[in-house]
């Protein structure tokens, strides 16, 4: 039987408890942000003993179900004031799952200074005191934590910036090749760096492995699951070849590249950033063009990018990453995005927000736009050592706006807005406001319909039906992100009429229960509002679901589009 | 009339990024898509100046043409 294990860092204790029965259908995303609302005061300090961390694999996590290795971390975000939920891949999910570990919550903070490991095994959880990895970056963490505990060993790790409790800093996860996937969004390596615990470890030894009610059933289900994810020309060719990067052309295409700080929607180098030209690049010097980010993942989207000399730079390398620092910073050289994208795992920040955070710099005059060689120095000097301008910079876009009186800063509830214009792909704009999570393009991809016409095709530059369309994939993609699966699998699911049944098929053969898909949106509406309800107390509501006003007075090229959404408009967005 | 066609992912293998092409007025979108040796089947985005087109569209002199296989990611 699944269990809840329970860290508490002020008493240094730790327990095993049986999983309450109402948290019994719930998985990643449902259950992180069931536990926080029940659990965190909504109105305390993300970074103090109130606030609590909390790690879920998804309900399908550990089965042999395609894509579903994803892990869910959730607290109050330090970044927004309001709920989070960041899910990532890499190693820790299958093991926690297989442990039979439901959800690992962490509450407390330590009243000394000194700082912790946690190690997490099959009996329990222990907490050691941590001297000799403080300070150092998550890339020699896992290899000494490797060195130490066996080359198996999972591995959680914040690295200088969650040492700093800056609000940009992330999480990172050890993935199958010992580099990071990191949970990215929202500051939670600053929470885990509240509770002074420098990594987590995880030894999958003696796990009983997860227990499928009806093993027949399940692989039928799980067997017409991948056939969709391989027929959609999407997950089954389009990212494992060119990753998420090909966007850069497309976007720019369609006018929706946001460049030089959201000032205008083609980026004039776009090929240079391209994900044509990053698969070149990556082929000609010996690298991997596609990858997984977890075991079991068959799309694999990800990949290896070497150097001239053919050397590891990166893997990991996404559209979002490249994007930022490609057109928003106007920096048109890959090797130098492809560095910053590692020191950023290694010091363990954002790729986002961070990157949004140096257009904003640039517009302050901290940097020059384009000057990638002072980006690499600020993320390695300052940042990464903590003086003060580089706490300024970690904060993240938001913080440096009001620091260096910049108006346009594009975020939401503080969170920076990624790599698509509201003004001219207006459906996820709707997303970036309305959702939970701050502006958060995963919450509710509308770019698949605006832009790549998968699940139909909604005019990306027209008001009409984009509240409809952010709901319904925002609902969906709550409830996805509850199976540990991977959001890319909404482009088979979107499409193709198999995938969704065979998912909940899987869920249904797992647990030995009879969810129908009407079950499943009640579970993405529940999320939400759960969510919801834990930012109105927080005293985030509807006037905080709003964009930036320069997208309302500053038309966009090429298109000249601005947000023109009433406030009316947006908040119908709740009426479900 | 003259376009300028842009090809983009899979669709430049053997073939190029950008060219100018001269056409014969009225021409539409699934001329050219078929003249490149392409199925309709295998067209995922259309692009005719910056805004989603249809295999229907008729082109027009000083049009930029953007080609894409179904791709996509976030
Ligand atoms: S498709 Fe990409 S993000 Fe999704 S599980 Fe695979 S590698 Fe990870």
């Amino acid at each position: 039987m699944d269990k809840i294990f329970r860290v508490n860092m002020t008493d240094l204790t730790t327990k095993i408890e049986e999983v309450p029965a109402a948290w019994a259908g719930l998985g990643g995303r449902s259950l992180t942000s069931t536990i926080v609302a029940a659990e965190v005061p909504p109105t305390c300090h993300a970074l103090s003993a109130e606030n609590k961390l909390v790690f879920a694999p998804g309900l399908l996590t550990g089965t042999p179900a395609a894509n579903s290795g994803r892990l869910s971390a959730g607290a109050k975000s330090p970044l927004t004031g309001g709920i989070k939920e960041s899910n990532a891949g890499g190693t820790a999910a299958q093991m926690l799952a297989k442990l039979g570990i439901k959800a690992l919550i962490i509450e407390g903070a330590p009243k000394g200074d000194a700082w912790y490991n946690l190690a997490v095994g099959v009996n329990g959880v222990t907490i050691s005191e941590e001297k000799e990895l403080l300070g150092k970056g998550n890339f020699a963490v896992i290899d000494a934590v490797e060195a130490r505990l066996g080359k198996k060993t999972g591995v959680l790790t914040i690295g200088p910036a969650g040492e700093l409790k800056m609000t940009a800093a992330n999480i990172s996860v050890k993935d199958p090749d010992s580099k990071i996937r990191s949970h990215g969004r929202g500051g939670l390596g600053a929470v885990m760096g509240s509770k002074q615990i420098k990594f987590i470890s995880i030894d999958g030894a003696d796990a009983p492995g997860v227990k499928i009610a009806d093993p027949e059933k399940f692989k039928t289900a799980a067997r017409a699951f991948s056939k969709a994810i391989l027929d959609h020309p999407v997950s089954g060719e389009g990212l494992p070849t060119y990753g998420t990067n090909v966007l850069v052309n497309i976007l720019n295409e369609a006018g929706g590249l946001p460049t030089r700080n959201f000032t205008t929607g083609q980026f004039e180098a776009h090929d240079k950033i391209s994900g044509e030209t990053m698969y070149d690049t990556i082929v000609a010097r010996g690298g991997k063009p596609k990858h997984g980010c977890h075991a079991g993942c068959i799309i694999q989207c990800s990949q290896v990018y070497h150097d001239k000399d053919g050397k590891y730079v990166t893997s990991g390398f996404e559209y979002e990453t490249i994007w930022g620092l490609g057109a928003d910073c106007c920096i048109d050289n890959l090797d130098d995005i492809a560095r910053a994208d590692n020191l950023m795992d290694d010091i363990g920040i954002d790729s986002i927000e961070t990157a949004v955070m140096f257009g904003v710099a640039m517009e302050a005059g901290i940097l020059n736009w384009g000057d990638s060689k002072e980006m690499l120095r600020l993320l390695t000097e300052e940042i990464g050592k903590g003086t003060a301008l580089g706490r300024i910079l970690g904060g993240g876009a938001g913080s440096v706006g009001r620091t260096y009186g910049v108006t346009r800063v594009p975020v939401v509830k503080n969170q920076a807005i990624p790599a698509y214009d509201p003004r001219s792909v207006k459906g996820i704009g709707i997303t970036y406001a309305t959702s939970t999570m701050g502006a958060d393009h995963t919450s509710g991809y509308t770019i698949a319909t605006n832009i790549l016409n998968v699940g139909g095709y909604v005019d990306p530059l027209k008001k009409d039906g984009q509240v409809e369309l952010s709901r319904n994939l925002q609902i969906a993609t709550a409830a996805v992100d509850s199976t540990g699966m991977c959001i890319f699998v909404a482009f088979p699911a979107l499409d193709i009429p198999e995938c969704l049944p065979a998912l909940i098929d899987m869920i249904n053969a797992r647990f030995g229960i009879a969810l129908t898909g009407d079950d499943v949106t009640n579970l993405g509406k529940y999320v939400l509002k759960t969510e919801r309800e834990f930012n109105q107390k927080a005293g985030l509501t509807n006037v905080h679901d709003r964009l930036p006003d320069f997208f309302k007075t500053e038309p966009v090229a090429p298109h000249n589009a601005v947000w023109d959404f009433t406030d009316e408009e947006i908040d119908e967005f709740w009426n479900f | 009339m003259q376009i300028t066609l842009k090809l983009f992912a899979t669709f430049r293998n053997g073939r190029f990024k950008v060219a100018e092409q001269e056409l014969l007025e009225g021409t539409d979108v699934r001329a050219v898509v078929l003249s490149l040796g392409l199925t309709e089947e295998e067209i995922g985005i259309v692009m005719l100046n910056g805004r989603h087109g249809e295999l229907d569209s008729k082109l027009a002199h000083g049009d930029t043409l953007s080609l894409f296989p179904l791709v996509g990611g976030g």
